[in-house]
């Protein structure tokens, strides 16, 4: 497979009144061309801000893109574009669809206009050719009856439709790259099935390639086939998904795949949850960012930031418990072991 | 690996319950934060230094001044701005820069007191009338609405009949007219406000009306309230002065800068410094206000907050 | 407190073959309607369900079935358009004043939105406060002494109190929430999807709070939610609703065991498993299309537009909710 787009040593911080929040701190990954990857963090870990660093949505100010990041999508470093080069690559390089299907779409205008828009920007399409591709697009996404409900405004679609319509816009013009940023957070557990469903389709379908933003680990085990584990705008951990799932090094990803109630579980005893909250990324913590809430927390951690410990070719991980010096602790025994405290 | 380090470096001891729920950004309230992003605005802040010093100087100025305001001098009709009088003299002699801050005293007057009735009556009004909805709202609209039909002009004059013309009709009429736009803006925010959940957990706590409305519904809608109000004060003076330049407002010898401003244009071809004066100070004022209530907008404005 | 002396006699849905317990709260044909501009919107529509004390009573459903409604509605946040609601076997319609404000203060609420529920001009400590103020509760030295009490239940600390609710992060603005429903002692807590809109490590931290705090003040909750695992860990029962009715009610190891009603069946399949390998292998009942409006529901089963084995009866006669099992009832044609 060939990479399709390679982030590097990417940093974002925004300006506020009481100073930098260093949003995203050195993030680099790759994803290679029709291939699935998902970002799991909880909020406020960069997972959005990286996500909208590749899609150039960035403001500045307040927002600071630091020097020495890049992010080559086929080889060509789209952090140096001009506005021209954006608008290109936005609707038809990349798309995006965002967590909220009731604000992001213009109430004012019906769907079918919405989706031919960017068909006549970017594909260069008369007015009835690229109505008779809305109408496909939406079929696409299974929209019943879609020649009429093409002239419907978004306001008399559900929820779990509108984010097929935002579906449709985002993959109108055959991007090779799409962005779901918490595509389902908004939306039941059935209408989440069949948006998950949907998007599989899609990228089997299109063989594009979908990077999937995510807090709940569930979603992403059906879904994608790598996992990058940010936290406090860092990676902690990546790997292919049967790796990261079986096979957790960092005590955050254990607490992560802890904190959900398997159906197993006797009812009412404590689950594995994370102590207190993320840190304020004003001031990150000199030491490793999960110190003050790891259970396995060393002297060091609090000092020093770990590096990065390749496990396998594909799986790493950053942190001292994968240091040669560092105890032998079985950290999802440790962290299962918990349970009441 | 790489690097060797102290063994002792990786003892295992916890999470640390300090950090973990630690807040390390300054404990700052909403009126400090909005303060703080109206001083970086230095549009807004100028505006208000020049209200400020407009301000002071219609209260002290002539207080301190040994010129009369009322002093007319026949022998020194028409004088250009000079050493004596500063801005000249009027048709009578009078001194203009005295009465220029004397006429700025009434345009305070009423648009303070215009501030004041639509704040009092036009909140607790709006508020009582959101927050209750139903069958109470509805007449309370309806009456408003009958308000609102009415033009102030028609109101004034229907005032000035009954009580003759001056300075009480103008703020009997201003007090009658001047709450409804703040009513129904109260009112929208209200309705809006009374659906979010924490007037639901207050009420759950078994709260009375009038505590959600006080301690909950209008601390929320001030913003929304003080930004209005600095809309609403020029809006104010501008009627006064329009109506004194057309001969409704303030009677002789008190004087307005609408009253000056009449009296000036009269002379404009010969003598345009009578009307110059009053003519600035009417829209300094009002381009100052107006500037600072789009400063107050956007330091006010929750959105904006980072 | 009351004897539980005018008790009505059960009926089907009422008593749910649990004879001697000690029932806190009793919903019997609970129904809240609102006049919309198009009809009627019934999003409680004769709802029966009990809760014993000590019990946590799982509701789950997805967005617009009433779940929400019917826990306001429940609390006299909404006036309800028909049925009663009991608490410790009194009636909160029919309620003397004291009672009333009785209920008020042992009956309280935990909501969704930790943005929305804390009013944004207040400190945490007059908002904790709150409930103690409006019934006089503790004064003066007390006050500040109960506000740090209830910072620390929920493991905030002293120095939280003098904040502002935007400083906080989701969870912890959930953990305020829980400290102001908790300062007035209550006895039964609506929890209104507490957990929906936080992370999940912080859901977790949330369940097990409220866990612990079951068991350290022997509370009643009713825990609404649409997300059917969390529920299942924190529920002793669990009743599931669709568009505005009960359409089924069991222990939460039975539900999750052998689901009934067809509705049921696929919410469990929904669920995402973090196991790539279990995901692979599992069988989805995917449901087609979206739930109907609740404005003016057609008669017979609300479920039968999305229902696999509809059949003719299903859209003649709304299904009955009848125990098939012991203290397993559902509320379809199929059993």
């Amino acid at each position: 497979m060939t990479k399709l787009m390679e982030v590097k040593n990417l940093r974002v911080s925004f300006h506020t009144y009481a100073g930098e929040v260093q949003a995203v701190r050195d993030v680099s990954f790759s994803i290679d061309s029709g291939e699935a990857v998902a970002i799991v963090g909880e909020s406020g870990c960069g997972k959005t801000v990286t996500s909208k660093s590749i899609m150039g949505l960035i403001p500045t100010p307040p927002g600071d893109i630091k020097e020495n990041s890049s992010i080559l999508y086929k080889g060509k470093d789209i952090l140096k574009f001009s506005d021209k080069e954006w608008q290109k690559f936005r609707g038809a390089e990349a798309g995006m669809i965002f967590q909220d299907p009731m604000t992001s779409l213009n109430p004012t205008t019906k769907v079918g206009k919405q989706i031919m828009e960017n068909l006549m920007v970017h594909r260069h399409m008369n007015k009835s050719e690229a109505f008779n591709e809305a109408v496909r697009m939406l079929e696409v996404v299974n929209i019943p009856n879609s020649r009429e409900r093409v002239n419907d405004y978004p306001h008399q679609f559900s929820g779990g439709m509108r984010q097929r319509i935002m579906i449709a816009i985002a993959l109108a013009c055959n991007p090779r790259l799409l962005i779901a940023d918490e595509p389902t957070t908004a939306l039941d557990v059935t209408i989440q099935a069949q948006i998950l469903e949907l998007l599989k389709d899609i990228q089997k379908q299109f063989d594009t390639a979908v990077m999937l933003i995510t807090h709940d680990l569930g979603v992403v085990a059906g879904m994608a086939r790598n996992i990058i584990v940010m936290y406090a705008g860092q990676i902690i951990e990546k790997g292919t998904v049967d790796e990261v799932f079986k096979n957790a090094r960092h005590p955050y990803t254990n607490s992560l795949l802890n904190a959900v109630p398997g159906l197993n579980l006797k009812s009412k005893v404590q689950l594995a949850s994370i102590y207190g909250t993320p840190p304020d990324l004003l001031a990150p913590p000199a030491g490793c960012a999960f110190a003050g809430r790891c259970k396995f927390c060393m002297k060091i951690c609090r000092e020093q930031m770990p590096g990065v410990t390749k496990i396998s070719s594909t799986h790493e991980a950053s942190c001292w418990l994968q240091h040669s010096q560092a105890p032998r602790i079985n950290i999802a025994e440790g962290i299962r072991g918990e349970q009441d405290g | 690996m790489i690097k060797e380090y102290e063994q002792e470096l990786f003892e295992v001891v916890g999470y640390d319950k300090e950090v973990a729920d630690a807040i390390v950004r300054p404990n700052i309230t909403y009126w400090k934060d909005a303060w703080r992003r109206l001083r970086k605005n230095k549009v807004a802040i100028f505006s208000m230094v020049t209200l400020l010093v407009i301000g002071l100087s219609c209260i002290l100025i002539p207080i301190l001044s040994r010129v009369d305001y009322t002093g007319q001098n026949v022998a020194m009709t028409h004088l250009k701005p000079g050493s004596q009088h500063w801005f000249g003299t009027d048709e009578l002699g009078r001194d203009v820069f005295v009465r220029l801050w004397m006429g700025g005293r009434v345009s305070i007057l009423i648009g303070l007191l215009g501030a004041v009735v639509s704040l009092v009556f036009g909140t607790l009004y709006g508020g009582i009338s959101g927050y209750f909805g139903g069958l109470i709202d509805d007449i309370m609209m309806r009456i408003v609405e009958v308000i609102v039909g009415i033009p102030y002009m028609i109101v004034v004059i229907l005032v000035s009949i009954s009580l003759g013309k001056g300075l009480p009709s103008l703020i009997i009429a201003l007090c009658i007219t001047s709450w409804t736009g703040l009513a129904r803006l109260v009112r929208g925010q209200v309705l809006q406000l009374k659906e979010n959940e924490y007037v639901l957990a207050s009420k759950a706590l078994g709260a009375s009306p009038m505590r959600i409305i006080l301690k909950h519904l209008l601390p929320n809608t001030m913003s929304v309230i003080i930004v209005n109000t600095t809309f609403q004060i020029p809006g104010f003076m501008f009627a006064e002065a329009f109506l004194s330049f057309i001969g409704l407002g303030v009677q002789p010898p008190y004087t307005s800068w609408g009253a000056m401003a009449a009296l000036g244009q009269q002379q404009m071809s010969y003598y345009p410094h009578e009307l110059l004066f009053p003519a600035v100070a009417i829209s300094l004022t009002m381009l100052t206000f107006n500037l600072l209530g789009d400063g107050l907008r956007d330091a006010l404005d929750p959105k904006l907050r980072q | 407190m009351a004897e539980n002396m005018n008790l009505p006699a059960d009926n089907t849905a009422n008593g749910q073959g649990r004879p001697g317990k000690d029932r806190l709260v009793e919903v019997k044909h609970l129904k809240k309607y609102f006049n919309v501009r198009s009809g009627v919107l019934k999003a409680v529509d004769d709802v029966s369900f009990d809760i014993c004390r000590g019990e946590t009573l799982g509701l789950v459903g997805e967005s617009g079935c009433g779940k929400t409604t019917c826990g306001r509605t429940l609390l006299g946040i909404y006036e309800a358009t028909g049925g009663d609601v009991f608490f410790e076997g009194n009636n909160t319609s029919t309620m003397n004043k004291q009672l009333k404000k009785d209920f008020k203060r042992n009956a309280q609420i935990i909501f969704q939105d930790p943005y929305a529920s804390l009013n944004p001009r207040m400190t945490v400590s007059d908002i904790i406060a709150e409930g103690m103020d409006i019934h006089g509760l503790y004064m003066h030295k007390e006050r500040q002494e109960r506000i740090y009490e209830m910072l620390n239940l929920v493991s905030l600390n002293k120095e939280h109190a003098g904040r502002f609710p935007h400083e906080f992060s989701g969870g912890q603005r959930q953990r305020i929430g829980i400290a102001r429903a908790l300062a007035i002692n209550p006895k039964f807590i609506v929890c209104d999807e507490p957990i929906s809109a936080l992370d999940v490590s912080i859901q977790a931290q949330i369940v097990n709070l409220l866990i612990k705090l079951q068991g350290e003040l022997n509370l009643t909750y009713l825990f609404i939610a649409h997300d059917l695992s969390m529920v299942k860990h924190i529920s002793d029962r669990v009743g599931v609703m669709y568009l505005g009715c009960l359409i089924e009610l069991a222990t939460s190891a039975e539900l999750y065991k052998n689901p009934l009603h067809p509705y049921t069946q696929a919410l469990l399949s929904a669920i995402p498993i973090p196991d790539p390998e279990a995901e692979k292998n599992k069988q989805r009942v995917v449901l087609e299309g979206d739930i109907p409006s609740p404005i003016n529901p057609e008669p017979g089963c609300r479920f039968r537009s999305r229902c696999r084995y509809a059949k003719a009866v299903c859209s003649e006669k709304r299904p009955e909710l009848k125990e098939v099992g012991p203290g397993h009832f559902v509320s379809c044609h199929l059993y």
